[in-house]
């Protein structure tokens, strides 16, 4: 049945993930799934406007300190200094500009400031772990904070996370929302970890791993890590009914 | 070679909330709703460390998007957030959006929360929307017995829409 001519949009179309990419939601080793994981097969949803579309945060969202974790107090935190960078790209290497990149993590010790978070390992009363920045024209950011240390946690016995930074962005549309954690290169604690190890392609495992980056290490100050943020990118335009062409 | 997703974990109150996440409109404007709800677990538990994102379009169908080709209508947020409290509850204040495409009235949802490794997706529609809900091309690829699921009721200040992540009245969640 041909819509009329006035009823067609053109809509950018957003690619699904290849199979073991992503991690499954029911993932027996870590133990938090069991309970929480949908059992229901999921519904595909066409990606119409709502999907198509989403959130576009930036600076209006920033405090002045927001992007420096060290100068948010009076004091400087413990911990290594350390300067986080990289590109928030989509699918195609396409840099995002102006995008919202929240962050949190744990103190140099591995304990996060959060009421219920009480292994003994001390807070940092100069550490928050809380940052937000935008990324500039060319989809770059950057965030100087403390290198967060492993903790224990109850998964397994003697279970011990990798230290990670907790990364949140938007992209362009609803289906680039992205929520994952940044690890370190080398960390001898990601072959027991249930959450790093939950995504099945080891290529794919690696893309959540920083790389030490000498070229951007300050000499006398901190050292650099660099990792790109990779957003799901776009198919073809497709026609999709109602309204007008532009 | 998009990024794997990772779980917010149990900590994520320390970085995501905002102080006007829930309002997507300001308190005081005409027409605007709270949506409230609880979040649930496969044992009935309520879960009291997710966050609830929502997005969707204004009251007359709109974004504040380029990628919307009718032209981008400035200054609707659009955009909600809200974390669960102890008892599991969220609430978002903002208004009915209107019809997009044809499809009934719906407002997209992100759930987060320690134990999801991904975000799970959902949908909103609205009990008092009975006939464009029957009409809806999404929800009729819903089976029938599971579209109760992804409707809000109606109550004195709004809706309420619950999230059973698993189990028994399990809600509908999308492959986006």
């Amino acid at each position: 049945m041909a819509a009329p001519a006035s009823d067609k949009l053109i809509l950018p179309r957003y690619r699904r993930d290849p199979e073991g990419t992503q991690p499954p939601l029911g993932s027996p080793g870590y133990g938090s799934t069991r309970l929480r994981h949908p059992k229901q097969p999921l519904v595909l949803l066409p990606q119409k406007l709502t999907e198509v579309t989403g959130p576009l945060l930036g600076p209006g969202r920033l405090g002045e300190h927001d992007n420096d974790l060290t100068v948010q107090h009076d004091g400087e935190p413990q911990g290594q200094r350390i300067i986080v960078h990289g590109r928030l790209l989509d699918g195609d290497g396409r840099p995002i500009p102006d995008s919202l990149i929240e962050i949190w993590q744990a103190n140099a010790g591995g304990r996060y400031r959060h009421v219920n978070d009480n292994w003994p390992s001390p807070i940092d009363p100069n550490f928050t772990g809380v940052g937000r920045t935008t990324t500039d024209s060319e989809g770059r950011y950057e965030f100087t904070t403390i290198k967060p240390g492993a903790y224990p946690w109850g998964n397994h016995d003697n279970a011990w996370r990798p230290a990670h930074i907790h990364f949140s962005v938007f992209g362009q549309a609803f289906p680039q929302r992205l929520v994952t954690q940044m690890y370190f290169p080398d960390d001898p604690l990601f072959f027991q970890d249930p959450i790093f190890n939950s995504v099945p392609d080891e290529k794919a495992r690696q893309r959540m791993v920083s790389r030490y980056d000498h070229s951007r290490t300050t000499a006398q100050w901190a050292l650099g890590f660099e990792w790109d943020i990779v957003v799901r990118g776009r198919e073809q335009s497709v026609f999709e009914d109602e309204e007008d062409d532009q | 070679m998009t990024t794997p997703s990772q779980t917010v974990g149990p900590f994520l109150s320390i970085g995501l909330p905002w102080e006007d996440g829930p309002t997507v409109v300001p308190e005081g404007t005409p027409d605007a709703v709270w949506i409230r709800g609880t979040v649930y677990d496969g044992n009935g538990d309520v879960v009291p460390d997710a966050l609830i994102e929502t997005w969707q379009a204004d009251p007359d169908g709109r974004f504040d998007h380029p990628d919307d080709p009718r032209g981008r209508v400035p200054g609707f947020r659009g955009f909600g957030r809200c974390p669960t409290g102890k008892d599991g509850t969220y609430n978002v204040l903002t208004q009915v959006p209107g019809v997009v495409q044809g499809q009934a009235p719906h407002i997209d949802v992100s759930v987060f929360a320690r134990g999801l490794l991904d975000r799970v997706v959902t949908r909103i529609y609205f009990a008092d929307k009975a006939d464009a809900n029957a009409a809806d091309e999404v929800l009729r690829t819903v089976p029938e017995d599971r579209r109760h699921t992804l409707i809000a009721s109606k109550t004195g200040d709004g809706y309420r829409f619950d999230v059973r992540l698993q189990g028994e009245g399990e809600t509908v969640f999308f492959d986006v």
